[in-house]
């Protein structure tokens, strides 16, 4: 194995491990389905190279910046359709994914259908991995608080949440904003890297393809969604040599895991230091708890 | 479960690792005396008829080449990667062509937003990559520079775009035309750019343009729109199955204006899918399939894989040619030498003449062909070429 192709692939599951972070905190930890999160993606990506490019904004800020635009316009659509219960949210959501590719598809300042050629290259594994550390961090201060227990709350018994006085509306709101946030810094550094933009990339496929990372690393667990998009971004690569056969070995090996592992590779489990000294038998005071899932 | 499961992933991750470390050595033989080159195309996905064909006929030339002795006294073997047509993973093809497989040189892809993505791990590797039918103007040049490792042995959209609209006004006479494209379609929407601007530009009058999108069945409702401004001719420069649907329903609808299309047209697909609907209708190539210069390599492909080879395939096997020719002038298999090798390319293809231009990578000044469906048969009616 060679380490420039290696690191290409790490740089794409890290850039994936970001949007399915996002999409963890909406789908895994507030319950709510989503498949139009690549539209989130393309509106980062291309806010993103528009900033830094076309306004010479430094490569960070321009990233930050694209993930932001992505987030209030998650506002926007969060107002219109956060009201809608389950599976309606679903599907507007659905619908929300493809509008934004096809306008992007008109839109002739971005290249229209035929892509954004010629991004230079900003991103290497250095940066992938800080905005991840970040990201990772973020997320498990968030759902350790207080506003993270109110969005599982909402999860678990939307009824029940409102009972005791949680604003429900609000927190699917807050959680849709930073998922949206998420996965536009992921489509900002996806655009980066590539060097190329193209509606093309964002499709149904792409938010699907998240959806399945979130729960095969399992509902409610971030480690388990890290895993779960480094897993399912590298086992493609390493089919590779299997030609024609290479996707239907990539799902079948989903399917198996999803028919032997229903709640997913981690089920609401957490990876801990604490846990991972309990494995390898290293006494610690606090074993049970540790392996229980506890952060 | 958890246990079975662990032990499950564990050997599931070892035999794939397993697996293609006895795929790479299992490639052909051993040692110092094989040479590699790469490709890259769609293998799965909506485009993968043609990049199967590209393939196929990469492994049909490197075979019969290395019957004859080889390419500078080495065997030539061809590694291709499937990239389902996503620039992404063309992108990672790429990178494992150069770095791991270490091939000399990449033939392929046939999507034009796949060749724009990769130009800067082939700058950053310095590997030449030879496109087969990305006719996107960007593949090649960049804002005013050519990038020094992409080339390609199609002509580009402007071209094709102005070929269609110049033999619809100065040959066919027409002075009205609609345009139907599909608007998520680089390609299409490239082609329709192009032919609309040359049409104006003639003179001739754009009485309607109308867009749908990718996947759709349905075209009535645009048509409709097109058949009341009564066009002479109907430009449809998008692929054959939905150009077979939209040409059926023109028909359907009473629309007897003459269609014409661009190089996604040829399939015999079309011909089986449209029928009579598409007579009388012409189309632009990159080849004429009846010419006696492609008969043989027709005949050759048929034998090995009993049938025949898409347009992509003929486009492949002239990248081969070129790169064939570039390598034995360079007189190395260095992936720099063989870029420079690249640049003063000057051979007879089976698709024309291709003289690779120093400062823009496209064969310059290649013909198109104009093909006319007359009596359920492509009848080629003459090489035509635009002249600035």
């Amino acid at each position: 194995m060679n380490w420039f192709y290696i690191e290409g692939v790490l740089i794409l599951a890290g850039i994936n491990i970001i949007a399915v972070l996002g999409l963890s905190l909406l789908t895994g930890f507030t319950g709510l389905f989503s498949f139009g999160h690549a539209g989130f993606m393309a509106i980062g990506a291309y806010s993103a190279v528009y900033f830094g490019e076309r306004m010479g904004l430094p490569f960070a800020v321009s990233v930050v910046a694209g993930g932001l635009v992505a987030g209030l316009v998650s506002l926007f659509i969060g107002r219109l359709t956060l009201k809608l219960k389950g599976d309606y949210f679903c599907i507007a959501t659905l619908g929300f994914g493809e509008a934004i590719r096809l306008v992007l598809d008109n839109v002739q300042v971005f290249g229209g259908a035929r892509g954004w050629p010629g991004i230079p290259l900003k991103v290497d594994l250095v940066t992938v991995t800080i905005f991840n550390i970040v990201g990772i961090l973020f997320l498990m201060f968030l759902i350790n608080s207080r506003h993270g227990r109110s969005m599982i709350a909402v999860r678990e018994e939307e009824l029940a949440a409102k009972v005791i006085g949680i604003d429900t509306y609000r927190y699917k709101v807050i959680s849709l904003f930073i998922s949206a946030v998420y996965a536009g810094i992921a489509g900002g550094l996806l655009g980066y890297y590539l060097t190329f933009l193209q509606p093309k990339l964002f499709g149904l496929q792409k938010s699907t393809e998240y959806t399945i990372m979130v729960i095969f690393g399992g509902i409610g667990s971030i480690s388990g969604s890290v895993l779960a998009a480094f897993i399912l971004t590298v086992l493609p690569e390493m089919l590779r040599s299997f030609a024609v056969w290479r996707f239907v070995i990539y799902g079948a090996a989903v399917i198996f895991i999803m028919i032997a592992r229903p709640q997913g590779l981690m089920g609401g489990k957490e990876i801990t230091l604490k846990g991972i000294a309990g494995i390898l038998g290293i006494p610690g005071r606090n074993r049970k708890t540790a392996r229980s899932g506890e952060v | 479960m958890q246990k079975r499961l662990i032990i499950f992933l564990v050997l599931l991750l070892t035999a794939t690792v397993f697996a293609a470390g006895c795929s790479n050595q299992g490639q052909g033989p051993a040692g110092g005396d094989v040479v590699k080159i790469g490709w890259i195309g769609s293998l799965t996905g909506d485009t993968a008829v043609w990049g199967q064909s590209e393939l196929n006929t990469l492994e049909l030339l490197a075979g019969e080449l290395n019957a004859s002795g080889g390419l500078l006294g080495k065997k030539i073997h061809i590694v291709g990667y499937d990239t389902r047509g996503d620039a992404t993973e063309a992108v990672n093809a790429v990178k494992r062509l150069v770095s791991q497989d270490k091939v000399v040189a990449i033939i392929g892809p046939n999507a034009s937003s796949s060749a724009m993505a990769i130009s800067g791990t082939l700058e950053e590797m310095k590997v030449p990559d030879i496109a087969t039918v990305a006719t996107n103007p960007k593949v090649t040049v960049m804002d005013g520079k050519v990038k020094p490792f992409n080339f390609r042995v199609c002509f580009i959209d402007p071209y094709q775009g102005a070929v269609a609209a110049g033999y619809a006004f100065d040959v066919l006479g027409f002075r009205k035309a609609a345009v139907l494209y599909d608007v998520a379609d680089e390609y299409s929407q490239g082609l329709a750019e192009f032919f609309i601007k040359t049409f104006e530009e003639k003179g001739g009058q754009i009485v309607a343009k109308e867009a749908f999108k990718s996947g759709d069945t349905d075209f009535r409702p645009q048509l409709a729109k097109i058949k009341a401004t009564n066009p002479e001719v109907i430009f449809m420069p998008y692929y054959f199955k939905e150009a077979a649907l939209s040409a059926k329903q023109a028909r359907d609808l009473g629309i007897k204006s003459v269609l014409m299309g661009g190089d996604g047209w040829p399939s015999d697909t079309l011909l089986e899918m449209a029928g009579d609907a598409v007579e009388g209708s012409y189309f632009v190539n990159h080849l004429d399939f009846d010419d006696p210069e492609v008969q043989d390599f027709k005949q050759r492909y048929n034998a090995k894989y009993g049938k025949m080879p898409e347009l992509n395939g003929y486009l492949a096997h002239d990248a081969f040619m070129v790169l064939v020719d570039a390598v034995k002038r360079a007189n190395s298999f260095d992936p720099v030498a063989i870029r420079d090798a690249l640049e003063t390319v000057d051979i007879e293809g089976i698709t024309g003449k291709i003289k690779i231009g120093k400062d823009t990578h496209n064969p310059e000044g290649k013909e198109a062909a104009i093909i006319k469906i007359e009596g359920g048969k492509y009848k080629f009616q003459q090489k035509y070429a635009v002249t600035d």
